[in-house]
């Protein structure tokens, strides 16, 4: 296992590189001179722009901006954001927080929403607990995050006036208006997410209730409860726990639209307005921190694999 | 299960508490962006200027009637076109408790002038000395005449910073600034709050009645009325004109229009490489039929609920030098073809128009779209993101290109640049040697009424007779604010000044 271990790891190095060359190479496709951008209206001025452009190294040749770049990035020094001044790694440090806090919030609600839906629909195949619950994951899949993010901040904000529209608080700093502030947009998240649970829990437990040991833990006289509790869901989890990861990592890499509509400072919407403003210090940064999140996210979803599956360990 | 219902009940009961409003003096304003970095020598963002009003006075102000007047200044003489001597407030504190004297507003226009990546360089550039004659008053040596210098200095380049703090942050000034304005700077979380706390010390402080101001970005309109209607914020700035109808349905809410100093327009390429080789880049006819097949009334009727001002020049009407006899052309459709047929064009004329990816100005876009080809045009529109569409247009990549500006309180930075020939913002290259001379001539041209009759020449050359430009319409600033707040003055640059604000 250890071996095997370090053999991920090792696959995980080369990739990061190669990343960071994408990550690089790509973002000198986008149109749009940053110069121009962040010269604002005083974009009419040659001397401002050659005098950004010098500041920021745009006048180098590509690999020299990239040998620049990707050395103090093994130092730790991401560079600075070009609109604001601050540092890249703690902008990354300030977003990953609430992100973090956003995307478990969201996968708590999703799992508590999506798993047992997906255990019920499948138990209650083709009944009205079925029906109900494939309708409520179609709106959940179906619903754009924007329009619901909308709609409860009218009502939950504007027409009761229980919850603030937008905005964030560290948990650190005030728990129940922490809470107050990520509940509607990590419902919104949730139930996209718990949708996608609720399908593939209900396929999984489907093809696991069809199978020969459920039949036989049937014939021995175990109560249903034991043979879907015990038996089937446990190997039903195996592709849940593997999609599960994913869609935590997904969470993670921000949820672009959702930060926006509640105002919420984490990783999207700092990629996003980096995009807008041509920050390419911050879009390198979150995006290779994106991506390094990623990668140690399926290899977690692989040790998960190996701790629910006893088999894979062996092999 | 009742149970569960109870402790879901307490928690929401909890939440709602956790959203009750802040404290009766602390107001929250919703920003349209987020703030560039907050040092007035490097910053460069419209939106910045908001959050400097709280933080940074600046030597002169504006008033409602675009006048100039002393704010950190007491006033000002000219010596003669090239000397200018500007006395300085007593009493003036920085909020590190150093005091503001010559010496530090000698030390901050050097700063703006010398600082690596300054952006106010280039709007001191005219600037060759600044002398301290005594604590309380200094003397600016131009290179030449500058009739816009004094404007500058109603900006970021007005704005004193401390020295002692400058010298100690050097280029990270602007995350810790430190000025002469009504609020200090408390902290700054990028993307989610800027706040500003009472400075004791400020010379005007009997006209600050608010503890604390917090500036929220919050990019999304409806989220930001949304903010506003729940009392999560008690000022919003730049709402859009469809707003206006619900803002004042609200007993708890009110709307201020007012007019902007920029402009609305459509930029033509008439001289920046091949793009410009068409009937409508080189025939002034054909663009003149262009402008009669538009009806600047109906396109803001219908874009803007009517709420923006139709014009043909970019000089706002508050502005002293809005050219009064020069209004906005009504659609005249026989003339517009009348003219086609006198320019031999052949029909239908295939124009493109640049347009900056947003839906009111996509919409804008297909509504004249609508209203020329109705004369003889086949317009086609290209969407594209702002800041592709601004690299498209320097490179000359463009036929048209809608596109708009902020405004500047002198005249010089809304035409200058955009007409005269080199000019930085002059995308479609036009060039005319009159109106250059013009252009020349006004910005060093002292006396009031000889600098408008300058621009109104030029204006009806450049926009009347040679439509390198096409003006539509000057926008409004659209504020709401809640009930509570009172003290507002809507001022055409669009700053939201604190001064005399109060919340009830």
């Amino acid at each position: 296992m250890w071996v095997w271990l370090l053999r991920r790891i090792g696959q995980v190095l080369p990739t990061l590189f190669i990343l960071s060359i994408l990550i690089f190479g790509l973002q000198q496709l986008m149109p749009g001179d940053p110069a121009l951008i962040l010269a604002g209206e005083e974009r009419g001025d040659p001397q401002v722009l050659a005098q950004i452009r010098a500041e920021l190294r745009l006048d180098r040749p590509i690999h020299e901006q990239y040998l620049y770049w990707i050395g103090n990035v093994l130092t730790g020094d991401f560079g600075f954001s070009w609109r604001i001044r601050m540092p890249v790694s703690q902008l990354i440090l300030d977003k990953l927080p609430v992100t973090a806090q956003l995307a478990a919030m969201s996968f708590i609600i999703a799992v508590l929403i999506g798993v047992p839906a997906g255990i019920l629909s499948a138990v209650k195949r083709d009944q009205p607990a079925d029906w109900a619950a494939n309708a409520v994951a179609l709106f959940g899949i179906s619903t754009p995050n924007f329009w619901l993010g909308i709609m409860m901040i009218l009502f939950f904000s504007v027409e009761l006036g229980w919850l603030p529209p937008s905005g964030y608080v560290p948990l650190t700093e005030d728990f129940w208006q922490s809470i107050a502030t990520t509940i509607m947009p990590a419902f919104v998240l949730g139930t996209g997410v718990a949708s996608v649970l609720m399908r593939h829990t209900r396929a999984a437990m489907l093809t696991a209730l069809s199978q020969d040991y459920v039949r036989t833990a049937r014939a021995k006289g175990l109560r249903e409860r034991m043979v879907v509790w015990k038996h089937a869901l446990r190997n039903a989890l195996i592709p849940v726990v593997t999609l599960g990861a994913i869609e935590f990592g997904r969470l993670l890499a921000g949820a672009v639209l959702t930060e926006q509509v509640f105002t919420i400072p984490g990783f999207g919407k700092l990629i996003v307005d980096a995009v807008f403003n041509r920050d390419y210090p911050v879009v390198q940064g979150v995006v290779l921190a994106t991506a390094l999140i990623f990668v140690l996210l399926s290899l977690v979803a692989d040790l998960l694999y190996m701790a629910i599956n006893p088999r894979l360990r062996q092999a | 299960m009742k149970t569960m219902i109870r402790a879901a009940l307490a928690a929401f009961g909890v939440l709602a508490v956790a959203a009750a409003p802040a404290s009766a003096q602390h107001l929250r304003i919703a920003l349209k962006e987020d703030p560039d970095i907050l040092d007035p020598t490097l910053s460069r963002t419209f939106v910045g200027r908001i959050v400097y009003a709280a933080l940074c006075d600046k030597l002169f102000d504006i008033n409602e009637k675009l006048e100039i007047v002393p704010q950190l200044a007491t006033g000002h003489r000219w010596e003669d076109p090239r000397s200018l001597i500007i006395t300085l407030r007593e009493g003036v504190r920085f909020h590190d408790n150093e005091v503001m004297d010559a010496e530090a507003v000698r030390y901050s226009l050097l700063r703006h002038l010398t600082l690596q990546g300054s952006f106010r360089r280039s709007e001191i550039a005219d600037m060759e000395s600044v002398e301290v004659i005594d604590p309380k008053t200094i003397r600016i040596r131009l290179k030449g005449p500058s009739a816009s210098f004094l404007a500058a200095l109603t900006d970021r380049a007005g704005m004193p910073v401390s020295p002692k703090a400058a010298e100690a942050l050097g280029r990270n000034f602007g995350t810790r600034p430190v000025c002469t304005g009504p609020f200090r700077f408390v902290e700054r979380v990028a993307q989610e709050r800027i706040v500003g706390e009472r400075f004791p010390e400020y010379w005007d402080a009997r006209n600050i009645h608010l503890a604390r101001v917090t500036y929220l970005p919050i990019p999304d309109n409806t989220v930001r009325l949304a903010n506003l209607q729940s009392g999560a914020v008690e000022f919003a700035e730049r709402m859009e004109p469809d707003d206006i109808k619900t803002i004042q349905r609200s007993r708890n809410l009110r709307a201020v229009a007012v007019d902007e100093l920029g402009y609305q327009s459509i930029s033509i390429n008439v001289g920046n490489g091949e793009r410009a080789n068409t009937p409508f880049g080189r025939d002034a006819r054909i663009r003149r039929a262009f402008e009669l097949a538009i009806d600047r009334t109906a396109v803001n009727q219908v874009v803007y609920e009517g709420m923006y001002v139709p014009t043909r020049q970019p000089f706002p009407p508050a502005s002293p030098f809005h050219v009064r006899d020069f209004p906005p052309t009504a659609r005249d459709l026989p003339r517009a073809q009348a003219l086609l047929r006198e320019a031999g064009a052949t029909l239908p004329i295939t124009v493109e128009m640049t347009v900056p990816n947003n839906p009111d100005l996509r919409q804008v876009g297909e509504v004249i779209q609508a209203m020329v080809k109705e004369a003889g045009f086949d317009l086609r529109l290209r969407a594209m993101e702002f800041a592709s569409s601004l690299q498209a247009a320097a490179r000359g990549e463009f036929e048209t290109y809608l596109v708009g500006w902020s405004g500047r309180t002198d005249p010089d930075g809304n035409i200058f640049s955009f007409s005269r020939t080199g000019g930085g913002q002059n995308d479609g290259r036009y060039s005319n040697a009159e109106v250059d001379k013009l252009l020349d001539e006004a910005r060093t041209e002292l006396d009031v009424a000889k600098r408008q009759a300058l621009y109104a020449r030029a204006a009806r050359i450049a926009f009347g007779e040679d439509l390198h430009r096409i003006y539509l319409w000057h926008r409004k600033n659209i504020m709401a604010h809640s009930a509570r707040l009172s003290g507002y003055r809507p001022i055409a640059d669009g700053l939201v000044r604190l001064q005399g604000v109060r919340l009830q």
